[in-house]
């Protein structure tokens, strides 16, 4: 089946948010479609999918035009969506979830799970799904769940299929895996829409490649294009993809980890019997795949979470009992990993979010009453300083753009004196020229004898930036490397072998 | 008192929508006076022979209600003081709902504290002999300090233990409804040689001094009013019950202690809930029964809501409900339609500021985000 778009626009009051696009894709080909975060993907794809009205434009099905106003009618025209947060329902089994919305009845209205069951065992046998329909969606790995999604599509014929960021849950090994499945399906016929904003993935991939920015299409290309140049299509100028980073100085132990265990409210054991240290002047990356305790890790370092067990030394003093804000006063800088949930509040102002945990400094209030003149100076500065790029100071945070939320941020907390940064997630859903501002940022803190830690599930990020990986799986750290080790040994360490032992690659 | 984030455009939008629901809601009032009138009703039953008689007699039911309305509210100096008078417990009480909000808390506590305020005031109004100043210093300070502990209770119980202060202060209001009819049989309390659940009124040297024809306690209002706007938006502590109100997790990330927010905001709110029950109890000199709240502390939730949970709305959401009830006596008086009616009219204005969208559709308005009334977080948050 071939789909076309044609001049497809869609505007929110005065924001266009898709402009004029128009872009075929050919039966049985990955189309890769790349472009920041609120270029304009999700919009395009929710138009395609029924989600979304076009204010202009059609689409186009072997030529046919059609008009989906519901999920349901792109379905039946043989569209499917993989989308980036899984729509499945976890206590149900696999076949359970396929049969969901289309089952199939035997007399008297009995549910015929067993013909699911079938459907689920072909399609998985044709396509190498390797899925069991009879087990519980919560018991399976991401990735699993990920193919019972695909699965999902591929039961209601879907010829077209669109996935949505589907890399940014997997480890790098299941990214591996989907992209062997994408190329079973191409083979059988089924064209595979695929959205991401990751070069590598795209040309290892992708047969066409159509890069948008600001809601329109820049220009379409092969494969063969080299990253520097997506990038430059992608962003609108030549970036640094590499960030440029002296040799460390590495100086004395800031934070030392001391046999860490931290037990969630379930009783699971999230954090195992961690210990680790990181050195003033360097940064520790802490690989590993969403989901394996670097987030009680982390809330724990800065006191939103009372650890079970162990210690936390910074400079020597066990700071495991305190609150946040005796942490955050040790000159403990904190990028948290969501920055929507816990990292600004964005019904204040631009002005109000740089000082959110600075307001009682003397600085910027009286002990009683603040200092609005020294509040908007601060503003003024930082805005400069960090390019924030916002109408003026009194703009809600959460009117910016993912990058400059990000930016504000990071301005805020690196306004005092650090030794310590603790920065979890620093470029997530961060468009790539703030992500070359951030990522130099933390670099020229490191350079300044700062102790950096960070978080992040992608791997670029960690080999960016780190000085040495420790990878996490299970809540424990399964080794420590250098940046000079390979991908593939990190992916099997995320994955759960630990350096020492030969693992299966599915721990 | 330019609230928020003092841009001019993030407030207008939001008072266009609250002026259109007055008036949405004096038209639907003007519907009910027509059906309600006896006069019109007996002309609709010959409509089609005199059909202007119908009209006339529905136009005049409509001017001669709402005229005495806006007479009985505001036509003399000694109506105007009626209006101030019964807006400042309303201005008061619907400060506590408001800051409460801002912090994130949906405080429906306010009659509970009310009751215990008044009964705290009253105790010390109507028993002790105390000097003239003194007398009203001591028995406001008790009526504040009892409705400040009533709604600091449910502060300090979500503080501790996660109770939805939703469900604690509904609870609370019970308990102190309960002691309140309680207290009333006891001989501390009960008028003496009476069977009534009364007591006596607050001595003379207790009350609030008259000033232009009202109680002092009306100027103590707008005072309030003033330090309220002055705490949420100058003090830190008001910057923390903003930042806990706006996003808790962020706040508590930012090192601000979440659970001394929640007592604290809860402690002012009952505070303030209590200065409104002084000014009831040593303004008006009522005297304590089972009824001396009347609807004041649920009033103040619909006041804060329409005031949008800002210091100055409050304060013209506070008088326009007091021109309203001291209208509605009036109006009832005068030409005989209910007083009912403001009540009416007060739940159709907030039913209609709490739907915006419906404003927009039916006044065909341009949406320019003039927000709905989503201050307070749902269940399970």
């Amino acid at each position: 089946m071939e789909l076309e778009i044609r001049g497809l626009t869609k505007r929110f009051g005065s924001f266009v948010a898709n402009d004029d696009i128009s872009l075929t894709i050919e039966p049985g080909e990955i189309h890769c479609l790349l472009g920041e975060n609120g270029a304009g993907k999700s919009t395009l794809m929710n138009m395609l999918y029924g989600l979304l009205d076009p204010t202009s434009g059609e689409i186009l099905l072997d030529g046919e035009p059609v008009h989906f106003t519901t999920p349901g009618d792109a379905i039946n025209a043989g569209i499917g969506m993989v989308h980036q947060h899984f729509m499945l329902v976890p206590v149900f089994t696999v076949a359970e979830n396929v049969m969901l919305g289309r089952e199939q009845t035997r007399g008297l209205g009995m549910l015929d799970r067993g013909k699911a069951a079938e459907l689920v065992r072909e399609l998985s046998a044709r396509y190498g799904l390797d899925v069991d329909p009879e087990a519980m969606v919560e018991d399976l790995p991401v990735g699993v769940q990920q193919r019972v999604e695909i699965i999902k599509a591929l039961a209601n014929e879907a010829q077209v299929l669109i996935l949505d960021e589907p890399t940014a849950v997997l480890t790098p090994q299941e990214i591996d895996e989907l992209m062997e499945i994408m190329r079973s399906l191409k083979e059988q016929g089924t064209s595979i829409v695929f959205i991401t904003h990751k070069l590598r993935e795209v040309k290892a991939i992708g047969d066409r490649i159509t890069v948008i920015r600001r809601g329109k299409v820049v220009g379409t290309t092969a494969p063969g294009a080299s990253e520097p140049e997506l990038a430059e299509m992608m962003v609108g100028r030549a970036v640094k993809l590499q960030v440029e980073k002296p040799e460390p100085t590495v100086g004395e132990p800031v934070l030392d980890v001391r046999n860490m265990t931290v037990i969630d409210a379930r009783g699971h054991t999230v954090v195992d019997d961690i210990s680790f240290q990181a050195r003033a002047g360097e940064v520790l990356g802490i690989a590993g795949v969403q989901g394996n305790g670097q987030t009680e890790l982390i809330k724990s370092l800065m006191g939103l979470v009372k650890p079970d067990a162990g210690q936390i030394l910074i400079d020597g003093k066990d700071v495991s009992k305190q609150g946040p804000r005796e942490t955050l006063e040790q000159g403990i800088g904190y990028i948290p990993e969501d920055r929507s949930h816990d990292g600004y509040v964005g019904g204040f102002t631009v002005r109000e979010n740089l000082v959110l945990d600075l307001y009682k400094h003397d600085e910027f209030s009286n002990g009683l009453a603040l200092r609005l003149d020294a509040i908007a100076d601060n503003a003024r500065e930082r805005i400069e300083e960090f390019d924030i790029r916002t109408e003026d100071m009194d703009s809600l945070v959460s009117s910016l753009s993912g990058g400059n939320q990000q930016k504000v941020v990071l301005a805020r907390e690196f306004s005092r004196p650090l030794k310590l940064l603790i920065a979890s997630q620093p470029t997530r859903g961060v468009d790539v020229g703030s992500i070359e501002f951030i990522h130099k940022r933390i670099i020229g803190e490191r350079d300044r004898g700062t102790a950096v830690v960070i978080v992040s599930t992608e791997l670029d990020e960690i080999y960016a930036l780190s000085d040495r990986i420790a990878v996490m799986y299970a809540g424990r750290i399964v080794g420590t490397v250098t940046p000079d080790t390979p991908r593939e040994e990190i992916g099997l360490m995320m994955a759960g072998a630990s350096t020492e032992q030969e693992g299966s690659h599915r721990g | 008192m330019a609230d928020d984030k003092g841009k001019a455009v993030s407030w207008l939008p939001t008072a266009k929508v609250t002026v259109a629901s007055i008036l949405l809601a004096l038209v639907v009032g003007a519907l009910l006076i027509v059906v309600s009138d006896r006069k019109v009703v007996e002309a609709a039953g010959y409509f089609f022979d005199y059909p202007w008689d119908f009209f006339v007699f529905a136009g005049e039911a409509i001017w001669d209600s709402y005229r005495a309305l806006a007479v009985g509210a505001a036509g003399s100096w000694n109506a105007v003081t009626q209006t101030l008078e019964r807006a400042a417990p309303l201005i008061c009480a619907g400060l506590g709902v408001s800051l409460a909000f801002r912090a994130g808390m949906f405080n429906i506590g306010a009659q509970g504290q009310l009751i215990v305020g008044a009964i705290c005031a009253g105790y010390i109004g109507f028993t002790y002999d105390l000097p003239i100043v003194v007398h009203l210093l001591v028995a406001a300070t008790a009526g504040i300090a009892g409705a400040a502990v009533w709604g600091g209770i449910a502060g300090l119980l979500k503080a501790q233990t996660g109770a939805h202060e939703v469900i604690t202060t509904i609870m609370l209001n019970y308990v102190a409804v309960s002691l309140l009819l309680y207290l009333l049989t006891k001989d501390a309390f009960q008028r003496e040689g009476s069977n009534n659940p009364r007591s006596e009124a607050a001595a003379d040297t207790a009350l609030f001094p008259e000033i232009f024809g009202f109680h002092a306690g009306v100027l103590v209002a707008f005072a309030v009013a003033f330090a309220v706007w002055w705490l949420l938006e100058r003090s830190t502590l008001g910057f923390e019950m903003r930042a806990v109100g706006a996003n808790a997790d962020a706040a508590r990330t930012a090192g601000m202690s979440v659970p001394k927010v929640y007592t604290l905001t809860m402690l002012v709110a009952g505070a303030l809930a209590g200065l409104a029950a002084v000014q009831q109890i040593l303004g008006h000199q009522d005297s304590l029964t089972a009824n001396v709240a009347g609807a004041i502390g649920f009033d103040a939730i619909t006041v804060a809501l329409l005031g949008r949970a800002t210091p100055l709305g409050t304060v013209l959401a506070g008088l326009l409900f007091g021109a309203l009830a001291s209208g509605g006596i009036q109006m009832q008086a005068g030409v005989g339609t209910p007083v009912s009616l403001t009540q009416v009219l007060q739940a159709l204005i907030v039913l209609f500021v709490a739907a915006p969208a419906l404003v927009r559709a039916v006044l065909r308005m341009r949406d320019t985000g003039g927000g709905a009334t989503v201050m307070a977080k749902g269940w399970g948050s």
